[in-house]
């Protein structure tokens, strides 16, 4: 099931992707969770200048998110995954 | 336990009921408040914490229901100050009921935070706010079956249409009197559960903890390592509940494969998804599909026309809030000029005339010209906060700001401290970072104020007649430029080099509402005024007294106190190359308003504003002239900002840190810029 993982923040703008692993203290996970951001959630790049923050859709909520966190979260493309 | 939850909420008689409002940030919490309260509502601060605590009542029923605004928060962790506030607060049961504020089409994220509030077996209603907005994307929620599920009545509302705010208040009330419902149990897994309910065990033999938390709640939220709660487990234990948690955790990282606390979110997610698929009859309506608001957002935070935008907004507001101010403050001042003119007619004795009229209508005065640009940028900050704007600014200014060490909210404050830095200090309430708020309220002073400028003005003109332009700027430029290097040095002092990280929602655009801005308005102003005004009108007050006094010497001069104070301190001001007893007077009284440092001059030289400039050339030199611009940058910020530095950090330390930092610098920079240019050989 493993396809190939990489930063949400390398994603262009308008794809989608499901989050498969956050790669960060506990902290840090825990403050995304709270969020709403867990693996299996599945969010599409808003915005991505490859410079500062990101913005990506939660639901029908939209988050700005810094690209050093966005760095620390692994995600899929959407589409390989049944 | 009620009578310290009593204490806290003041004068309550029985028949009075606490109501707190929880939920998310953008959940119209604030729109419920003014809904519920009306104009009835009082705003200050938490107790030692820079976070704003609105207060309201209504009368319902010849009953009394006071209602306090918690911070929004997502979660009840110890991550931020504001999160801890809303969490002891309910911990402390000090409100009767709550009510738990939902953006009904965004469910998912808000029902985490009803969850955790059930955990802890809160008694609460939940409000489905913004139905309207869920309705129209087909969002149907089955709220009998939610209430159910939660073990709390649901009630729907929208807040800026008015509309179901009379359910929600006679289903709180009804709430109120029944019982509290058990604790919310979440199914956690077979051996997190096991392990919980061993570790509750250990707890409950701990009469303090026992006394305070729910057992099993605090089982949880120490195997999820809140730091908070661990610290104070720390602190009550004997050993017993630390060891367990150590074994229990260790355990369960060996059996699940995973960090415990991830787990453990995990899992509460699952339960509200579980709750999404049984209460939610077309989850559709919650996808992440293009909004309006999207489309809005492709112009406002484009990679390139976002700062553009985003300068072009900040400049209106500058405009609104000293453009539109400054007029009416000149009417102020014409106005008090004409009453002490009155007054001072009606009262023969000088020394009595001078104190009614220039202490104590001047005091008002110092006081009120605030009032003007204050009440509009809280009128212009609300606006752009409830239209959804203000996150988006901040999103733009972030790239930007945090090369800078700062944030993007920062950016704001400290534009507007151009200005006026008394409403630029009050600017930064926008900030929920603490740090990130101290910082930018400890810098704000070093952006030069409109009442600096004249200063610069005058001395620049007298003495760089080829250049003052050039001059001017470059004082203005040294402040930013210090405000920089300080931000960074703080920060590195604040919090261990460390940024925070950067989340932030951008709400959907919404229209604001022009009643609730301006109750927003009148709020936070007259608030600032009250606790602020004081110290403004006190230091005006005082420095009158050291003018006048001893008795018969004329204003300010060198046999008035003011001037004794002034010659005491010229010896330290020498090495700057302006060791005069004028300049020490000039800049004692300063410290109340810049304004007066010209006017002071004026007076000490005996010259009106028009000979000043020539007196000037005669007894300064350009470089002392300098170094005197740069002492006026930075020492001491006024009276009035002071104020603000006290009202907003909620802290006499920082207040005197604020002082003593600038003063020292300020000194430094002066005697710096003279010595070394008297090395250069400059004059």
């Amino acid at each position: 099931m493993a396809g190939s993982l990489l930063p949400l923040s390398l994603l262009p703008e308008g794809r989608q992707a499901t989050i498969r692993e956050i790669q960060s203290g506990p902290g840090l996970r825990q403050r995304l969770a709270e969020l709403g951001l867990v693996r299996g959630l599945t969010v599409r790049i808003i915005q991505n200048d490859h410079w500062g923050p990101l913005i990506i859709t939660l639901g029908s909520s939209r988050l700005a998110l810094g690209r050093g966190m966005a760095h620390k979260i692994m995600i899929e493309e959407a589409g390989c995954t049944p | 336990m009620m009578e310290t939850a009593a204490a806290a909420v003041q004068t309550m008689s029985d028949q009075d009921i606490v109501i707190a409002l929880a939920g998310n940030p953008n959940a119209g919490k604030t729109s419920i408040f003014n809904a519920l309260t009306g104009a009835r509502q009082h705003v200050g601060n938490w107790p030692g914490v820079t976070v704003e605590k609105k207060e309201g009542f209504l009368f319902h029923q010849g009953r009394t229901l006071r209602i306090v605004d918690l911070p929004g928060t997502y979660s009840l962790g110890a991550y931020a100050e504001d999160e801890r506030i809303t969490c002891n607060f309910i911990l402390q049961r000090a409100a009767d009921i709550v009510i738990n504020v939902v953006d009904a089409s965004n469910l998912r994220r808000n029902l985490y935070f009803t969850t955790q509030l059930r955990e802890m077996g809160v008694k609460l209603v939940v409000d489905l706010n913004m139905i309207d907005a869920a309705r129209a994307n087909q969002i149907h929620i089955d709220i009998q079956r939610l209430g159910q599920l939660l073990g709390a009545p649901v009630v729907e509302t929208t807040a800026t249409q008015k509309e179901g705010i009379k359910e929600l208040v006679v289903e709180t009330v009804g709430q109120a009197e029944k019982n509290s419902p058990e604790p919310l149990i979440i199914d956690y897994g077979k051996e997190i559960q096991e392990e919980a309910v061993k570790l509750a065990g250990t707890i409950i033999k701990n009469p303090i903890l026992d006394n305070k938390y729910p057992a099993f709640w605090l089982a949880i939220k120490l195997l999820e390592r809140d730091q908070a709660l661990l610290e104070e487990v720390k602190d009550a234990d004997s050993g017993n509940i630390l060891a367990q948690l150590a074994t229990s955790s260790q355990y369960l990282r060996t059996v699940l494969g995973d960090e415990v606390e991830a787990v453990i979110v995990e899992r509460r997610q699952d339960f509200v998804s579980g709750l999404l698929a049984e209460v939610v009859e077309n989850q559709n309506g919650m996808d992440e599909r293009p909004t309006f608001s999207d489309k809005i957002d492709r112009i406002v935070t484009n990679k390139y026309l976002g700062l553009p935008v985003f300068l072009l907004v900040v400049w209106g507001m500058f405009q609104f809030t000293f453009g539109l101010g400054n007029p009416v403050t000149a009417w102020i001042e014409i106005a008090l000029e004409q009453l002490g003119n009155a007054a001072g007619g009606l009262i023969t004795n000088p020394f009595l005339s001078s104190l009614v009229v220039d202490a104590l209508i001047g005091g008002l005065g110092s006081v009120l010209v605030f009032l003007p640009p204050i009440l509009l940028l809280f009128l212009a900050i609300s606006f752009l906060e409830d239209s959804g704007y203000m996150a988006r600014g901040a999103y733009v200014m972030d790239r930007f700001m945090r090369c800078l060490g700062l944030q993007g909210k920062s950016f704001l404050p400290l534009l507007l401290g151009l200005g006026c830095n008394v409403p630029a200090i009050l600017a930064t309430r926008t900030l929920e970072n603490r740090f990130d708020r101290l910082i930018t309220i400890m810098i704000n002073p070093l952006m030069s104020c409109a009442a600096r400028l004249p200063v610069y003005v005058l001395f620049a003109g007298a003495l760089f007649p080829a250049c003052r332009g050039l001059v001017v700027f470059s004082v203005y430029l040294l402040g930013a430029v210090l405000a920089i290097v300080l931000a960074r040095l703080f920060r590195r002092f604040l919090s261990a080099g460390e940024s925070p990280p950067f989340v932030l929602e951008l709400p959907p655009y919404r229209v604001p509402t022009l009643k609730g801005s301006l109750m927003n308005m009148w709020s936070k102003g007259s608030s600032f005024l009250r606790k602020a005004g004081t110290i403004i009108f006190g230091a005006a007050l005082l420095i009158w007294l050291l003018s006048n006094l001893p008795p018969g010497v004329e204003y300010a001069s060198r046999g008035s106190l003011v001037g004794r104070l002034g010659a005491i301190i010229a010896p330290l001001l020498a090495p700057a190359g302006f060791g005069t007893w004028q300049a020490g007077t000039a800049l004692v009284l300063g410290v109340v308003a810049k304004e007066l440092v010209v006017s002071t001059l004026g007076v000490v030289y005996g010259m009106g504003e028009e000979g000043l400039s020539e007196v000037i050339r005669l007894h300064w030199t350009a470089l002392s002239a300098y170094s005197f611009m740069v002492m006026v940058l930075v020492y001491i910020p006024c009276a009035a900002t002071i104020g603000a530095i006290r009202r907003e950090t909620n802290s006499w330390g920082w207040t005197a840190f604020a002082v003593l930092y600038s003063l020292f610098l300020g000194w430094i920079l002066a005697v710096g810029i003279y010595q070394v240019g008297r090395l250069l050989g400059l004059q």
